[in-house]
């Protein structure tokens, strides 16, 4: 992999945000200066169209915001940690830990299958748990990049 | 107890796998064995059949419409849709593990069926896609080819051994209530009319069958229907084999077009079997009769004309460009082309028995045999020049290439790309160039030297084929001594030593 899925410059560990849109909006800019999407607002437009068709939101305090966009450059995630918590529409209530995946639109299988690896782990509370242990960005993105290999 | 599941979502990025592990994981947890098949962006490795024959249900945590749905028919399952999956795999386990103890759905189809495969990677690129859709209606076209060319080829021969010189000809005029009133076991004339009949019929299926098997490389199942019939409808106006590339291709977008129509839940039954089968036919129909068959037509008589026109300098040329596509990527694309263009001139209706179709095809398949051929017996006569594998490798060609099977030259191409192509278009294409001129024809689409009783002027023939090898090897040699293979230099200095030692 040439470039990683994470650097600890896109984690916000204390975000604060009024909304999920707030929260993924943080997120995306943090992709956006890293030169990962291209497009922000476009990028921004994909993933509510994605959220409209069905809220990302999964037990356990997790908010799961994604799309694939011809925007995005290179496979990547965002992490935000919302202490106070904003509402990703999960059954049992706001989400703590806001995970932002961007996809490019044109990518081959073989471009994708980090973030099919991502998403498996994802379902595993020890991981999650580690995260939102995790006190700092680089921590964070430490873990993500030691515990998400392709298969 | 055994579980299959299929997960997918809208992006394909996050819930398909997240589904996926949530429900391998929610298994083992309940001691079940779980397999998952994520239809989702990263590419879809679809389930080992075995896998499938030995589950005792399904779960499908799918909000697309699942992928070859087929292979699960007749088990119990459950549809939860990819979300529940991801927030209560337990759950979902549970429901499915209830729903296998309740026995299999009624009304279900009996048994999952074999379904036939397509060569169709459904990740590749567009131009990709357009070959490997050709190349499925092809292959299952071919042993049409095979056993009506053959039969048609035997009943010729046997009219000519049984009626003389004219029983080529009277061979073609029996008619079929002969056959079915009057066959007498004594009599060659009548096997041989048998033999022919029986292989004009399976020569009827080539343009439906390549047509259908298009569709069905593009539509799935949905695509046959109209695949077939837009093919036999391209027969009837006279449309050939051209006209029956238009229609699989037509047929298996309308087809795949209209199985993707949001219909009401009601309707979802009866689609496949009645509504899309139905409405892409007619407008198949519609289409060739009215509007391109014509068109087609004329088109084919166009090229079966300028094909039978070709004379003296322009069939030796055609014969050279055709042994080169042949030569040039040893069963890759190019070689792909020209095989399936001599291929499908076979399925032109109305031949004669000197048709310049079937010199092309004897061109192409005298072609195809030259660089394995030529490998062989480089390897044999210039040991020094190859690497132990080459060495190896050059036995098998021998087989291969008597066989006409091109990929025999593959190994050897991959190692020297340059050399290996160079010589081998050179040579392909003489042997292609002095069919032409020998003027051999023949029926079969396939079998090199094994097809050789078939082939009209068998001796011209085999020259054309050893010519070609021939003057492939000579290159070979001479291009590969002018810069000997380090590897090759390696592995002799070892033997060196190896002797110097022992």
């Amino acid at each position: 992999m040439s470039t990683p899925l994470i650097t600890p410059d896109l984690v916000a560990v204390d975000l604060v945000a009024t909304d999920r849109d707030d929260a993924t909006r943080q997120l995306i800019d943090l992709l956006a200066a890293a030169g990962r999407v291209t497009d922000a607002d476009g990028f921004h437009a994909d993933v509510r169209a994605r959220e409209a068709q069905m809220a990302t939101g999964m037990p356990g305090g997790i908010g799961l915001p994604h799309a694939r966009s011809s925007h995005v450059t290179v496979p990547s995630l965002a992490v935000g940690k919302v202490a106070a918590g904003v509402d990703f529409g999960a059954p049992d209530g706001p989400a703590t830990l806001v995970f932002l995946i961007a996809a490019p639109d044109a990518g081959d299988g073989d471009h994708l299958k980090i973030l099919a690896a991502l998403a498996r782990r994802l379902v595993h509370e020890s991981f999650r748990t580690s995260l939102k242990e995790a006190g700092d960005a680089e921590t964070v993105a430490e873990i993500v990049t030691r515990e998400v290999v392709p298969s | 107890m055994k579980l299959v599941a299929v997960s997918s979502c809208p992006t394909g990025i996050a819930h398909t796998y997240m589904a996926a592990e949530a429900l391998e994981q929610a298994g083992k947890a309940a001691g079940h064995e779980v397999h998952v098949e994520t239809q989702g962006a990263a590419g879809s490795t679809p389930l080992d059949p075995a896998i499938i024959a030995a589950a005792d249900g399904v779960i499908y945590a799918a909000d697309l419409e699942v992928k070859d749905k087929d292979r699960f028919a007749g088990k119990p399952f459950v549809d939860v849709g990819v979300k529940k999956a991801v927030h209560d795999a337990p759950g979902v386990i549970a429901a499915a593990v209830a729903a296998v103890e309740a026995g299999v759905p009624a009304g279900g189809p009996a048994a999952p069926s074999a379904v036939p495969v397509t060569k169709v990677d459904r990740n590749a690129g567009a131009g990709t896609r357009i070959r490997q859709w050709l190349m499925t209606g092809v292959s299952y076209m071919i042993p049409f080819v095979a056993a009506g060319g053959i039969l048609i080829a035997l009943g010729f021969m046997v009219a000519q051994f049984a009626g003389g010189s004219d029983g080529v000809i009277e061979v073609t005029d029996i008619p079929v209530s002969h056959l079915l009133n009057d066959f007498n076991a004594t009599n060659g004339m009548d096997w041989a009319a048998l033999l022919f009949q029986t292989g004009a019929v399976a020569f009827g299926f080539l343009v439906p069958v390549l047509s259908g098997f298009i569709a069905y490389a593009i539509a799935d199942r949905p695509g046959l229907v109209p695949g077939f019939v837009g093919g036999a409808i391209s027969v009837a106006v006279g449309a050939g084999f051209l006209g029956g590339l238009v229609t699989g291709f037509m047929a298996g977008f309308l087809a795949l077009w209209i199985s993707r129509w949001k219909v009401p839940k009601g309707v979802r039954g009866v689609m496949p079997v009645v509504v899309i089968p139905l409405l892409s036919t007619f407008v198949v129909g519609l289409v060739m009769f009215l509007i391109i068959g014509q068109p087609i037509a004329s088109l084919m008589t166009g090229l079966s004309d300028w094909l039978n026109g070709l004379s003296g300098a322009n069939l030796l040329l055609l014969g050279a460009l055709l042994g080169a596509m042949m030569g040039f990527d040893l069963g890759g694309p190019i070689n792909k082309v020209a095989y399936t263009f001599a291929v499908t001139g076979l399925a032109t209706e109305g031949l004669a028995t000197d048709a310049v179709q079937y010199q092309i095809m004897a061109a192409v398949m005298a072609a195809g045999m030259v660089a394995p051929l030529a490998m062989a017996l480089a390897t044999t006569v210039r040991k020094k020049l190859f690497t132990h594998a080459e060495q190896e490798n050059g036995k098998a060609a021998w087989l291969l290439g008597l066989s006409f099977i091109s990929e025999g030259a593959i190994p050897f191409a991959a190692a020297d790309p340059w050399r290996v192509i160079v010589s081998s278009l050179v040579g392909s294409s003489v042997t292609g160039a002095i069919v032409m001129a020998a003027g051999s024809g023949v029926r079969a689409p396939h079998g090199g030297i094994w097809v050789l009783p078939l082939i009209s002027n068998p001796l011209g023939f085999v020259m054309a084929v050893a010519i070609g090898v021939v003057v492939t090897t000579g290159l070979v040699v001479v291009l590969k001594s002018a810069k000997p293979n380090e590897i090759v230099q390696a592995e002799q200095a070892a033997d060196a030593e190896a002797l110097v030692a022992a």
